[in-house]
């Protein structure tokens, strides 16, 4: 799934406002909508977060984790990975993308990647 | 529309349920449910049931028709559907039983609910669970449902300054609540103290914060409110229903700190029973969690935005406060057996209102309201009954 790992998602030429995950339907515009595809920097904010510590059997060998919901640069939010000290997660902190293996199907089963994301410097 | 009340009402003793099968507890609650209502098999035009997970937790599907049958209703062959909306599929089983017998197509119906979840693992039940999140752009990164609850936690932590302490005292009254109720699965009562020191589950929601896996099934007997003396003394009345829903995905929410399905499910059923929040004197609530019953109790404006966790803590949501909300002992201490959730809600409000709720009876209570929600909040429910 390249829209995972490359975060491609949507923009509405009609409205600008741009979605991810990728829509084929506008929700302002709905048909009059003129989607095309964006591939987003990935650069954002934290708008809250957790650390888990009790998971699925696919996620227990990494726990404990952090998971955010993460608001990009251009507007659209999603729940993602945040690699870094439990301690150091903050509400409004800075992140920027990183490429990394999600999951495993099985012992010698197909490799999932995905992005996460890393703290981040602001300054320029 | 006609006028539909509640004629009968059954429930099984929720918890591990090791000795029976689904099964066994659908025709334990249908039982009961029917000779509440002493009605004959006969008499009964559909059934709504429902479920959540049956495939997940029993593998079995095809649960409308096989709860007919051990009914001992399969000679009968009336018309038995499972609706699912994930913990809300039991809210929805009565809505759809509402509408059967307010358009005038079905006078006598069941609206039924059923969970077995203690036969499979915890995993499996978590990644059941987890199936009513957004599986792609959710679990695919790892989420499960207590961090989606924790994630709304810690914003509205931020947001409201509602306290770690806040929200323990949900599990508090409600465990309280429960250690009254003959049929929940937990009896102990128990202290801030254990709450914020039992452990992290998905920070800042610790164990105790979290409602448990359990087995259970409900059920009501509806008919039109003209005819409904007929078999009872006390009729209910169901005065409103409404459902709504919002994206699956939290991260697509207009306010994380909201379900806007709560709202608006709210909303309509409080114009449809020409009602104000101030007029409900006992409310069953989705306490999933218990940041859950704070966003419960504020969207559906029992108290204003940000001051749930406040109101908790100074008991005006325990029994003898403005509001008595969750008398069972909730989802927390009660049980939360998904698809039978909706239903035991309104069973209690029914106790409630008819004056049997024993030890745990609210005085004069006449308006109650039920509120069901699916996932994270991609479905809502929202019922207001009367004596
Ligand atoms: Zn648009």
């Amino acid at each position: 799934m390249p829209q995972r790992y490359n975060l491609i998602g949507t923009h509405c030429k009609s409205c600008g406002e741009y979605y991810f995950p990728p829509r084929t339907l506008c929700p302002n515009c709905r048909r009059t909508g003129q989607m095309e595809e964006h591939r987003f920097r990935g650069t954002g904010t934290v708008i809250t977060y957790t650390t888990i510590y009790s998971a699925t059997e696919d996620f227990e060998r990494l726990t404990p984790y952090n998971l955010a919901i993460i608001q990009l640069d251009e507007g659209p939010k999603l729940t993602g990975q945040v690699v870094c000290s439990p301690e150091d997660m903050k509400i409004g902190m800075r992140v920027r993308p990183v490429f990394r293996i999600l999951g495993k199907e099985g012992e010698r089963g197909i490799i999932y990647y995905g992005t996460k994301f890393a703290p981040a410097d602001d300054a320029p | 529309m006609r006028a539909v009340s509640i004629i009968g009402v059954g429930c099984t003793r929720f918890g591990e349920r090791w000795d029976s099968s689904l099964r066994d507890l659908v025709v334990e609650t249908g039982i009961a449910a029917i000779e509440d209502a002493g009605v004959a098999g006969e008499a009964i035009d559909a059934l709504y049931v429902g479920n959540m997970s049956g495939g997940r937790f029993v593998e079995q599907e095809h649960i409308g028709a096989l709860i007919a049958d051990y009914a001992g209703l399969s000679r009968l062959h009336i018309p038995s559907t499972r609706v699912e909306a994930a913990c809300a599929s039991g809210g929805l089983a009565l809505r759809e039983a509402f509408l059967a017998v307010a358009s005038g197509y079905a006078d006598i119906v069941i609206a039924a609910g059923v969970e077995k979840m203690t036969d499979v693992s915890s995993g499996v039940a978590a990644d059941a669970l987890a199936a009513a999140a957004d599986r792609e752009w959710e679990c695919f990164f790892g989420a499960t449902f207590p961090a989606l609850y924790a994630m709304i936690a810690r914003l509205h932590m931020r947001r409201y300054g509602t306290t770690r302490e806040q929200l323990a005292q949900v599990a508090v009254k409600n465990h309280h609540h429960g250690h009254m109720n003959p049929i929940a699965q937990y009896h102990t009562e128990i202290k801030v103290e254990d709450v914020v020191s039992s452990p992290l589950v998905a920070d800042p929601l610790r164990v105790l914060d979290c409602s448990p896996i359990t087995d259970g099934a409900a059920a009501l007997v509806l008919a039109p409110s003209d005819i409904a003396s007929r078999y009872c003394d006390t009729p209910i009345r169901i005065l409103a229903s409404a459902q709504a829903s919002d994206s699956l995905a939290l991260h697509d929410r207009r306010d994380i700190t909201t379900l806007d399905a709560t709202v608006y499910a709210a909303k309509k059923a409080f114009a449809q029973a020409r009602l104000t929040p101030e007029d409900i004197d006992v409310a069953e609530v989705h306490d999933c969690f218990t940041i859950g019953e704070i966003l419960a109790i504020e969207d559906l404006g029992f108290f204003p935005k940000g001051e749930g966790g406040a109101a908790t803590e100074e008991g005006r949501t325990a029994i003898g406060g403005d509001v008595a909300v969750n008398t069972s002992g909730g989802l927390k201490a009660c049980g939360h057996p998904v698809g039978a959730t909706g239903i035991k809600q309104a069973y209690e409000i029914v106790l409630q209102l008819r004056g049997e709720a024993g030890k745990r009876q609210v005085d004069d209570a006449e308006i109650g309201l039920t509120h069901n929600v699916g996932g994270s909040g991609g479905t809502a429910l929202v019922h207001i009954l009367s004596r």
